[in-house]
């Protein structure tokens, strides 16, 4: 102890002794706050109906009511169609875990057969969406690159940015990043206009319009970042930042060792 | 033959040419003094070199063209899509043209890189009171300099005529167009009619490409003459007073490390676009006005004007079939053009709060004249929060906050903010002055303890050296300015309100902790 | 300047202390070799760069850590350079340091202010060369100079005049009028209203008979937006009801604050915000503005639909779109 006491006075002591305090804090933060993964349960082979209707009403119907009809935190699913569920329950937004601006993208709680088996019960409830087959989804076939850029840019970049990097809304909310979505996903979202999304059904945006849109996500985010690493694909406030900490940072440096009488 | 005589047989040449040995002889001995601080400015002027050879590279196959043309070039991505010329040549040297990428990524990092360099070399100017009598002139042609850089780079990155910069034109053409009585005037002729048009590119292609350049290469002549004939100031240290200068001299000293120092900035710049992408055109895709992106902004050194739009109230008032849209005017014309101007004036204001007309080469410690220092820490303060502002939707996307509440914070903020840094900055300084006192007085503390015969504990202080001692004493404290209402004779001054004005600033101005005098050695010492 | 407050004498420069390379030829050599060996590194970086540039295909992608999948050939040339003339400035720098001779040298300041007879002499002279111009006297000549001068300068004014057209009517007119089809953007199809669900958006432009002929021109005043909303989610005067058609509205895409697309639209809340400065228009009350700096609601246009269910304008737009003018009437 002794002999550490004699660097007290060292210039160096406070800042290490500063990020010896950041790494301990933030380390402890992200151990305590770790969540544990959810384990699936199993569930009775019955038929794919039957099957979503019970785990309808162990998982949803505390807030989407006994029947789905909609309750004051949840609303009705009568009506939304398979390809809803698929995107809220295969995205992981549903079940709803965080109550207060929207529901965000997580590690989904139920697995394929368990989501297939929920949408084929919200769909025996009312005629809606349904989802999209893999021949309809063919968009290597169908799109074309170019025009989904065209397409994106006038009906998705407003909310989800340029490079399909996401957006903020008004009040705390956002459009997520479409990076690393299931081309169905983002066709399902499209379609029933999860949230916020407004609805871009297929008279106003054609199914190949949409096949063209998710070819050129998949395009963009397939695309290598060209002249360096991207800073986010965000635009000037990254670039800006960078400037300074690490353009300007670096001169400085330099200068300062420029300026100091050699030894 | 050597090359000393080789070297020699060269400079007779020039020499029964132009005579400049005489005005080289005293030149090349001229004495730089060597602060990391000094070199901000030469980083902006190194930028500049660097923008003038990567621009005029671009200048090769730019076509400052809005003809419709469909790209077929090779980015796949953008196969068959109508664009402008512009930004098809522009995508044209990113992919096309090798090097190209490089040298516009050179380009647009070595302008950001230029104006922080500006506003860090700035910063110093200001915070070391550089700015006083005799460099005024200076202090203005460096605003001058900032003020066009701001317009350059704007007009820059316009050129490829992107979705991004092509939004940007728009606001600039919107805040046009409101000027009172002429402003549609002024738009129609800037645009050549309604807005696109076909005839702003090329426009502002040759203000960004020659009149711009030009005017920049005439300013920074002339900024650079004024230094080399004004000399350059000092930190006060041991040997400087305001009659010399210490340093080393131009040869060869000063030719290597300023020489040297070029290549680093140009090599940091290619570094950084080698590393980083900067302004990825193709994926933004091409201006039209029916599209936009989230996450919209200007680059960095306008995002202040970008906040100052955002956080405007919306008023407009409207008579006799007439609209004056303040929402626009106030942050787009009227605070700016409030700010700029009080920034170029500010070393006359200064030296009328002062009452301090004599020459400087000594600069300030900014704890010294903790009036100064305060008020730059408030512009600073009102700069962040204004660019914080600016940047409010990306803000609120990463830190998971709401751009509602990110605004109203800092329409706040804006007012309550810069008075407050003002306040604890003005005291740091104080505390500062008094912290120096100390050291002076009682020396540094070690750290170590003594117990004393009888008992006590005392901790030990080690005396500062003479040179620290006298760095830590050598600052001017001015009195306030003495400047009664009423004169010898009780008849009221002309020019009361202003008097009584400028006695207060002056009083404020003065606060300070005095420096250690003779006095206060002399008692010291007889403890 | 001497001061009586000042109780600490000035100590003059500090003694000069020699640098390792000044007193041991070793050190000294060894400071040479690092010298050339950053400029060797230097040469290094530009044989880099010639290598990159001729023989690396431009679409080579290797993996570098942090940054992810990089262009060779990009990265070859720009790292190349960068070297190539980081490390000359290095060794530059580094031989100034510890080989060029670093003693402090002090250099007196001159007086600014001219010499009292060089400054008389100054003011005789610009006295009596203006005296001799007979500027002063001769008044005629004066006034005549002052007004030819000032004329002179009205011609580049004048000359500036075709920059552009004067402002006509076409800052307020758009291409939107009576039984214009509203079309699709991109694509250019006409919509039924059927077509429209209830939540959803459409990008609307007018029709043009040849959709080759619609320009940038046009599409900065006539894009519009179409949103379909139930009926009874409407909080409109009745004149403004009027303007819907079976719940969709239609509103002019273009903000009234600075021109942006404003399209980003919350099914949620019904509000549409414009991302530039984050105006949020309420389409319920017809685009009034509830936050930001707009200060005019987004023009909202009359449509409805022909005999066969396709949505038509019903007149044109009643007020200017887009950002304030001057002579923009309320």
């Amino acid at each position: 102890m002794k002999r550490l006491s004699r660097f007290r006075r060292h210039k160096a002591a406070a800042p290490l002794l500063l990020i010896f305090a950041l790494l301990g804090i933030g380390g402890t933060f992200s151990v305590a706050s770790a969540t544990t993964a959810n384990e699936t349960s199993a569930v009775e082979r019955s038929t794919l109906i039957e099957e979503g209707r019970q785990i309808f009403a162990k998982g949803c119907s505390s807030c989407h009511g006994l029947n789905a009809e909609g309750v004051s935190v949840a609303p009705s699913l009568i009506g939304v169609g398979a390809a809803s569920v698929d995107f809220q329950v295969g995205t992981g937004r549903m079940p709803m875990a965080d109550m207060s601006t929207q529901a965000m993208r997580k590690a989904p709680v139920y697995n394929e057969e368990e989501v297939a088996a929920l949408a084929a019960y919200v769909a025996s409830l009312a005629p809606g969406p349904e989802i999209p087959g893999m021949e309809e989804l063919n968009y290597e076939r169908d799109g074309s690159t170019a025009e989904g850029g065209e397409l994106f840019r006038n009906n998705c970049a407003m909310c989800h940015n340029f490079a399909g990097q996401g957006g903020a809304l008004t009040q705390g909310k956002y459009a997520p990043t479409v990076m690393g979505v299931l081309p169905k996903h983002i066709y399902e979202a499209m379609v029933t206009g999860p949230q916020a999304m407004p609805v871009f059904n297929d008279k106003t945006i054609t199914p190949e319009e949409k096949l063209s849109i998710i070819k050129w996500i998949k395009s963009a985010e397939a695309e290598p970042n060209l002249g360096g690493a991207s800073l986010g694909r965000v635009g000037p406030v990254t670039e800006g930042l960078l400037a300074w900490t690490l353009g300007l940072g670096l001169l400085i440096g330099v200068a300062v060792w420029l300026a100091t009488k050699a030894k | 033959m050597t090359v000393e005589a080789k070297l020699g047989q060269v400079a007779n040449y020039v020499d029964e040419r132009t005579g400049a040995a005489a005005f080289l002889k005293k030149s090349l001995r001229k004495v730089f003094p060597d602060h990391w601080s000094f070199l901000l400015g030469e980083v902006a002027l190194y930028s500049f070199v660097i923008l003038l050879l990567s621009g005029t590279f671009l200048t090769f196959w730019f076509d400052p063209s809005m003809r419709e043309v469909v790209y077929e070039g090779a980015y796949q991505p953008l196969e068959g899509v109508k664009m402008s010329a512009a930004y098809a040549s522009a995508l044209d040297i990113s992919f096309e043209v090798r090097g190209g990428l490089l040298m516009r990524q050179i380009h647009h990092w070595a302008a950001l890189i230029f104006m922080a360099a500006i506003v860090a070399h700035l910063l110093r100017v200001f915070f070391t009171g550089a700015f006083r009598k005799p460099r005024e002139g200076n202090w203005i042609i460096g605003v001058g300099l900032l003020t066009l850089g701001i317009v350059e780079g704007f007009l820059g990155y316009s050129l490829p005529d992107d979705l991004l910069s092509g939004t940007g034109i728009r606001i600039a053409e919107a805040i046009i167009q409101a000027i009172p009585v002429v402003g549609s005037y002024l738009s129609y002729f800037a645009f050549g009619g309604v807005f696109p048009g076909e005839l702003f590119i090329p426009r502002i292609y040759i203000v960004h490409v020659l009149l711009l350049p030009g005017a920049f290469l005439a300013l920074i002549t002339v900024h650079l003459m004024l230094v080399w004939y004004q000399k350059h100031t000092q930190y006060p240290g041991p040997g400087r007073t305001e009659k010399n200068v210490v340093g080393y001299p131009l040869m060869p000293m000063y030719m290597a490390k300023a020489g040297g120092f070029f290549f680093i900035v140009f090599g940091v710049t290619a570094f950084l676009a080698a590393v980083a992408s900067i302004n990825p055109i193709w994926l933004y895709g091409p201006y039209t006005p029916a599209q936009i992106s989230a996450g919209s902004q200007p680059d960095w050194y306008m995002g202040w004007l970008d906040g100052l739009v955002r956080m405007a109230p919306p008023i407009e008032t409207y008579f006799f079939g007439y609209t004056v849209s303040w929402n626009i005017l106030i942050p787009g014309l009227i605070v700016p053009g409030i700010l700029f101007t009080g920034m170029a004036l500010y070393p006359f204001i200064e030296s009328w709060i002062t009452g301090d007309k004599r020459e400087h080469h000594l600069l300030d410690r900014p704890r010294n004249a903790p009036n100064r220092t305060a008020l730059g820490a408030m512009s600073l303060t009102f700069m962040m929060v204004t660019l914080i502002n600016g940047g409010n939707d990306l803000i609120a996307t990463h830190f998971d906050l709401s751009i509602n509440q990110i605004m109203w914070g800092t329409r706040f903020g804006v007012f309550i903010l810069p008075p407050l840094a003002f306040i604890i900055t003005k005291r740091l300084c104080l505390s500062l002055q008094r912290a120096d006192r100390e050291l002076v007085l009682h020396g540094r503390e070690t750290g170590r303890l003594l117990r004393m015969p009888s008992g006590e504990f005392v901790e030990v202080h080690e005396p500062i050296s003479p040179e620290k001692a006298f760095v830590l004493t050598s600052h001017e404290q001015l009195p306030a300015l003495e400047l009664p209402a009423v004169d010898a004779r009780g008849v009221k001054r002309a020019g009361a309100l202003k008097n009584k004005l400028r006695a207060r600033l002056s009083n404020a101005n003065a606060v300070a902790i005095p420096k250690v005098s003779t006095e206060d050695l002399k008692e010291i010492e007889s403890h | 300047m001497s001061n009586q407050l000042e109780p600490i004498k000035d100590p003059g420069l500090p003694a000069h202390v020699h640098r390792k390379t000044d007193t041991d030829p070793k050190a000294a050599d060894r400071a040479e070799r690092q010298v050339a060996t950053m400029f060797g590194i230097s040469a290094l970086g530009t044989v880099l760069l010639i290598v990159s540039y001729v023989f690396v295909p431009d679409d080579l992608f290797i993996f570098i850590p942090i940054m992810g999948s990089q262009n060779a050939h990009q990265l070859g040339l720009g790292l190349g350079m960068a070297i190539s003339l980081f490390f000359i400035g290095l060794g530059a720098i580094h031989w100034a340091k510890t080989l060029m001779p670093d003693q402090e040298v002090v250099m007196q300041r001159h007086e600014f202010r001219s010499p009292e007879e060089d400054r008389k002499a100054f003011v005789d002279t610009v006295k009596e060369g203006a005296a001799s111009s007979g500027l002063g006297r001769r008044s005629l000549i004066k006034r005549s100079l002052g007004a030819a001068l000032g004329l002179s300068a009205l011609s580049p004014i004048l000359l500036l005049r075709d920059l552009g057209p004067l402002p006509g009517p076409e800052q307020k007119m758009t291409n939107w009028k009576s039984g214009t089809y509203l079309v699709t953007d991109p694509g250019n199809r006409r919509i039924k209203a059927s077509d429209l669900e209830v939540g959803s958006v459409a990008q609307v432009m007018p029709e043009f008979a040849n959709p080759e002929e619609r320009h940038l021109d046009d599409i900065a005043k006539d894009a519009l937006l179409l949103i379909r909303l139930r009926p009874v989610e409407f909080n409109l005067e009745p004149d403004r009801l009027a303007m819907t058609h079976e719940g969709i509205i239609a509103f002019s895409k273009i903000c009234s604050h600075m021109g942006c697309a404003v399209a980003l639209y919350e099914q949620t809340t019904k509000h549409l915000l414009c991302p530039c400065h984050q105006s949020t228009f309420d389409v319920t009350r017809a685009a009034k503005v509830i936050f930001g700096p707009a200060a005019r609601p987004l023009p909202q246009l009359d449509i409805t639909v022909d005999g066969e269910g396709y949505l038509i304008a019903r007149k044109p737009f009643s007020e200017p779109v887009g950002p304030s003018f001057w002579g923009r009437e309320k």
